[in-house]
């Protein structure tokens, strides 16, 4: 499955289906970090509830240095 | 003590992240300003490389509160898009509101910033704007509900210092809210300047991280808030026109 992610396609094992799932994949979890998925802003908690599927369009920000 | 919104602050520095030789030496830096409020900005992780290390790992993150800014935001819409993103975190309750209108000034968008900062109120943040130092824009920031006002004392990153100091102090007599000097301070006499003229805190990044020894000159930035505040508190000596002897007049023919 192909998804979107930082405008960057990105093909995502077999088997992963919600959003905690691509994290862990990523080896981002222990990592600050917010994920907007298809435009919706996520809360942590609600990454394992979120399914992801072919196309969706997902933005994975931190927080950096800045004034 | 320094109160905005629902928070309190014994420190009135506020401390930027951005741009230090390294976490080590940034960490020392904000150890030794004594600051509890740093600024972040939100932007896109890069997902490939998870062992990339980021400032907040290196901190305390009970000991902070964060004030992420939405710089990056061209527009009202942006802001609020970034501003819920940090919300999102868990780690943040206060946005400072950054739209910049020209890109080689960096001054704000102040009609965009009154858009955001109006959105963002609405949502339920505690806001702080960042604006130009003008007193009209500040007056309507405050009259939205802003929390605090966070005017410029010259352009971002350029250390010039307080290039007008009668606008400021026009805002500050205004403001009922408290107000943070952000952006173009350079040296710990411009920060004591702010403070001097009532601000209630100043916010700084680059005079730190960008000076020859950054933890040196934070300790520096931190003792210039207190004096510059201190020195408010006490209230200055009127300027006269000619000189007036400390010395007393009477028994002056002791040299006779």
């Amino acid at each position: 499955m192909e998804v979107i992610v930082n405008g960057d396609p990105l093909e995502v094992s077999e088997g992963i289906t919600n959003i905690e799932e691509l994290i862990q994949e990523l080896r981002l979890e222990k990592k600050s970090l917010i994920v907007e998925h298809n435009q919706t802003i996520l809360k942590k908690e609600k990454h394992k509830e979120t399914a992801i599927s072919e196309g969706d369009r997902l933005e994975i920000v931190h927080f950096v240095g800045g004034g | 003590m320094l109160k905005v919104g629902k928070a309190t602050f014994n420190s009135r520095l506020f401390l930027g992240t951005g741009k230090y030789p390294n976490y080590d030496i940034q960490k020392q830096a904000v150890d030794v300003s004594e600051t509890e409020v740093l600024t972040f900005s939100v932007r896109r992780m890069n997902i490939f490389d998870s062992d990339q290390p980021n400032f907040l790992e290196k901190i305390d993150l009970q000991k902070y509160r964060f004030l992420p800014n939405t710089a990056g935001a061209k527009n009202a819409e942006e802001a609020v898009r970034i501003a819920k993103l940090a919300d999102a975190s868990g780690l943040c309750d206060m946005v400072k509101v950054e739209v910049i209108g020209c890109d080689k000034t960096l001054l704000p968008d102040p009609v965009e910033t009154l858009k955001a900062t109006e959105t963002l109120l609405a949502e339920g943040f505690t806001v702080l704007p960042y604006t130009s130092d003008d007193v009209v824009l500040a007056r309507k920031l405050e009259e939205l509900g802003a929390h605090a006002i966070m005017p410029g004392a010259s352009p971002i990153g350029s250390g010039q210092g307080i290039i007008n100091p009668l606008n400021l102090q026009f805002i500050i007599e205004q403001a009922n809210v408290p107000v943070i000097v952000d952006a173009g301070i350079g040296s710990p006499k411009d920060a004591a300047y702010a403070m001097e003229l009532g601000a209630d805190g100043v916010l700084l990044n680059t005079a730190v991280s960008g000076a020859n020894d950054p933890v040196k000159m934070a300790e520096a930035m931190k003792l210039a808030v207190e004096a510059g505040r201190l020195g408010f508190e006490a209230g200055r000596i009127a300027k006269k026109e000619y000189a007036v002897a400390s010395s007393p007049k009477e028994g002056i023919s002791i040299g006779e």
